[in-house]
């Protein structure tokens, strides 16, 4: 049977044909589906879950793996920040059965806040990590990752990234193994589990024992293969890069590797030896070629491919032209340079109907400082809203609050950060504020949903992914008054005077505030309501709406002759009336469908 | 055998990668060796999509050169222009006539460029293009929704594929109860198409 998935669906089948039986993870574009993937079509199989945050997920995975079932963990590149603390205990210890931890990296930045190669995670951490280039391998390399595992007692990274987990290409599918329903007591082992010190000595130099072992076994192993054609360039390269490679270099040999830590190095010098030029192709840092350089071999990469971005085929392909690797083509005439610049661009913005809208709209009138954090909700630090001056990383949003406070700045500041964001990691901050006397508002923009990556559910929303969808909702006021916060107000999202107001009620507060806007993201409550229409006699085309930066507002042909701009109108196919451009419009233009119909804003 | 390259491209909402699925699939069926990436913004919403698909008989990247793409399918105009850097002289254009200003335009920050400006720049960028308004004939036909599928109905009468499969690849995409919407509106894209452009 085959089939054609995504890299992140082949990831997903990969469990189910490795015999994992537990998976826990937290979303994070480009990693997201495979979790979704499980609890969609292997659910009876595998027990997954999203955990509130990378480094509960790992730990809950070792945890699982200590008790003898196989253990699966995903994360994008940067949750692996989270993750590592403990990941490099888990390699360690080993497990009594398969650990494997599934990375996306995200070159080229299409959602993340930078471009971090997380091959020196399998440096640092001395583990064994395998890269697939295509769906197909991403199947295979979680069930050789599990056999790996299990042979050397050691968990196993998989790195991916965008291009592996969302391009689809076909996949041979294989059959679930016998996994056992039951397993055996709980390991009792001290001296393998407990990273003591006294015992955490012994397991360091397994550690490197170890390393070498594995490296001895890959010499032999068929995850690395050459492709011989002419002997003039010789490339080493690893994962989706190789098929690259295919195609601006089709005449040359190639070492592709499918584990990149550790690395084969007999292999290696002896590929080496059989080319006139060794070039090394990778995307992001020079990870292999520092260690080929090592070696002692004599090679080109970061001198000819840039370490930033993707390395696409048309960008390689220009820089190995450069370097004179490849013959110089005429190339074709730049005649669209100038209309492809002045195209106008689609940035991202808010949904229509999103909850969001109003509080960038609110933030952008009082002109408050406003520290950010990582969702949806960034794209109030957009035109027209400009309101989320920083952001960093998750959760962060309330630290930098809370030092925004201690630089005794004339203003009081807020800081936003949604509700599964706050699960993830607002909650120390926002302790730590309270019990050192900061001063602030946190705006926790709760829409129900951990919506950017997807709609995952956290602890905040009632159901789960996992088989019988049932979850223990915890709700968020009470929670922040337990943690010792004095002011807190909810708000209804989606009204605009509501939110201005709770907003200023907070501003005032000596100390630290909590306002919580309340309002489902639409894609939750998949319920919008009849489009708005332009009252045209009433539209002065003063087009404060705009500021409300809603898709569905939009310049119409007439214009108010007084100040000859272009009048508003209201695109039906997008509306999702929300009503809030409405609430701001000055002369009440903005019409409700029917009168009497409830809004999203009572 | 060389490859053949598609591109979709469209704004988020739009089904475009909807339309790449059925496209991947249908390259399967047919027995080619497939594959496909999808470039999205950060919002599910407003931004530009694009979709490569390539078939053949050994694929290897996931996605075509600049330069090497057969076939554009475009759901909004501008959406073509931003790829024809990727067409050459024998690619053909099939692009949706129906405009999405970007948020940018409608506040004034940007301007769409003019239709005159469109169909000169895609008509001097291949050697074929064409068009319909797939967003008003698919609110015709009962949604907004099967506009994708409509688009790849007006690219079908280029490519020489068995009714019967296409039909088979959107079954598997579409939901059930839009099943029969999605088969009509594919064959009014292609009815459409195959009256303007002659085909027999």
């Amino acid at each position: 049977m085959k089939e054609i998935l995504s890299g992140n669906e082949a990831f997903a089948r990969g469990a189910y044909e490795a015999g994992i039986q537990v998976v826990t993870g937290y979303p994070g574009t480009p990693s997201s589906e495979i979790i979704k993937t499980i609890g969609e079509l292997y659910n009876e199989d595998i027990y997954c879950e999203w955990s509130t945050n990378e480094k509960v997920a790992m730990d809950a995975a070792a945890g699982a793996a200590y008790s003898g079932r196989r253990s699966m963990v995903t994360t994008k590149q940067v949750g692996m920040n989270v993750l590592s603390d403990s990941l490099l205990y888990t390699v360690y210890t080993g497990a009594e059965a398969g650990l494997v931890v599934i990375t996306a990296d995200d070159p080229g930045l299409f959602s993340s806040q930078n471009e971090q190669d997380n091959r020196w995670y399998s440096r640092l951490a001395k583990i064994p990590t395998l890269e697939p280039q295509d769906s197909q391998e991403a199947k295979d390399f979680v069930v050789k990752g599990i056999e790996i595992s299990e042979k050397f007692d050691v968990p196993v990274l998989i790195r991916s990234v965008m291009r592996i987990s969302h391009s689809k290409t076909i996949v041979k599918l294989g059959e679930r193994p016998e996994v056992p329903k039951e397993v055996y007591k709980f390991p009792r082992n001290i001296p393998k589990y407990n990273c003591t010190a006294m015992y955490a000595k012994k397991m360091h130099a397994k550690v490197e024992k170890r390393l070498l072992d594995i490296q001895e076994w890959l010499e032999t192993s068929d995850l690395n293969k050459i492709e011989w054609r002419d002997t003039k360039i010789g490339i080493i390269t690893a994962g989706v890069v190789h098929t690259y490679v295919r195609d601006v270099f089709p005449n040359a040999s190639i070492l592709k590797l499918g584990m990149i830590n550790p690395i084969p190095k007999k292999l290696i010098k002896d590929f080496a030896l059989k080319v006139d030029k060794l070039i090394i192709i990778e995307e992001l840092d020079p990870v292999l070629e520092e260690q080929i350089k090592a070696l002692g071999i004599a090679v080109n990469g970061k001198d000819i491919f840039s370490p930033c971005y993707e390395l696409l085929p048309d960008r390689m392909k220009e820089f190995a032209t450069k370097a004179g690797l490849l013959k110089t083509e005429k190339s074709p005439e730049n005649k669209y340079g100038e209309l492809l610049k002045n195209l106008p661009v689609r940035s991202p913005v808010f949904c229509p109907g999103c909850p969001h809208r109003s509080s960038f709209y609110v933030m952008n009138k009082l002109k408050v400082p406003v520290a950010g954090d990582i969702g949806c909700y960034n794209l109030g630090s957009m035109p027209p809203f400009n309101a989320q001056h920083t952001m960093g990383s998750m959760g962060a949003s309330i630290g930098v609050l809370h030092g925004i406070s201690l630089a005794k700045i004339p203003e009081n500041a807020v800081c936003t950060i949604g509700d599964s964001t706050f699960f993830h990691s607002g909650m120390p901050p926002l302790v730590n504020m309270v019990h050192n006397g900061g001063r602030g508002v946190v705006v926790i923009m709760d829409n129900s949903s951990t919506a950017m990556t997807g709609h995952q559910d956290h602890p905040g929303i009632g159901w789960n992914v996992t088989r019988d969808r049932k979850a223990k909702k915890i709700e968020i006021e009470p929670l922040v008054r337990a943690m010792g916060v004095e002011k807190v107000v909810t708000v209804n999202a989606f009204n605009v005077k509501e939110v201005k107001e709770g907003l200023e009620e907070c501003l005032e507060f000596e100390g630290v505030a909590v306002l919580i806007t309340k309002g489902e993201c639409i894609f939750v409550s998949r319920n919008p309501k009849p489009a708005f229409t332009v009252n045209t006699e009433k539209c002065i085309a003063c087009h404060t709406c705009f500021k409300v930066g809603c898709p569905a507002v939009v310049m119409d042909v007439v214009k108010n002759e007084k100040n000859d701009k272009f009048k508003v109108k209201i695109d039906p196919t997008l509306c999702n009336g929300c009503s809030v451009c409405s609430q701001v419009c000055p002369t009440g233009a903005i019409e409700a469908p029917q009168l009497g119909k409830e809004s999203l804003a009572e | 055998m060389k490859n053949i390259n598609f591109l979709v491209a469209g704004v988020g909402g739009q089904g475009t990668i909807l339309a790449s699925d059925i496209m991947a699939e249908t390259g399967m069926l047919i027995g080619y060796d497939v594959k496909k990436t999808d470039v999205l913004g950060l919002a599910i919403r407003g931004g530009s999509v694009i979709s490569h698909i390539r078939w053949g008989e050994k694929v290897d990247a996931p996605m075509s050169m600049r330069g090497k793409v057969d076939y554009l399918l475009a759901f909004e105009p501008i959406e073509a222009l931003r790829q024809i850097e990727f067409l050459n002289r024998e690619s053909t254009t099939v692009f949706n006539e129906y405009k999405v200003p970007p948020v940018t335009v409608s506040s004034g920050l940007a301007t769409y460029p003019s239709d005159d400006v469109i169909v000169k720049t895609l008509k001097n960028s291949a050697k074929k293009i064409c068009s319909i308004n797939a967003t008003s004939k698919a609110v015709e036909a009962g949604s907004v929704k099967a506009m994708n599928v409509m688009m790849l109905g007006a690219l079908s009468p280029f490519l020489d594929v068995n009714i019967e499969i296409w039909e088979k690849a959107i079954e598997k995409f579409v939901p059930k109860r839009f099943k029969e919407l999605n088969i009509k509106a594919f064959h009014t894209g292609r009815e459409i198409i195959k009256k303007k452009e002659n085909f027999l």
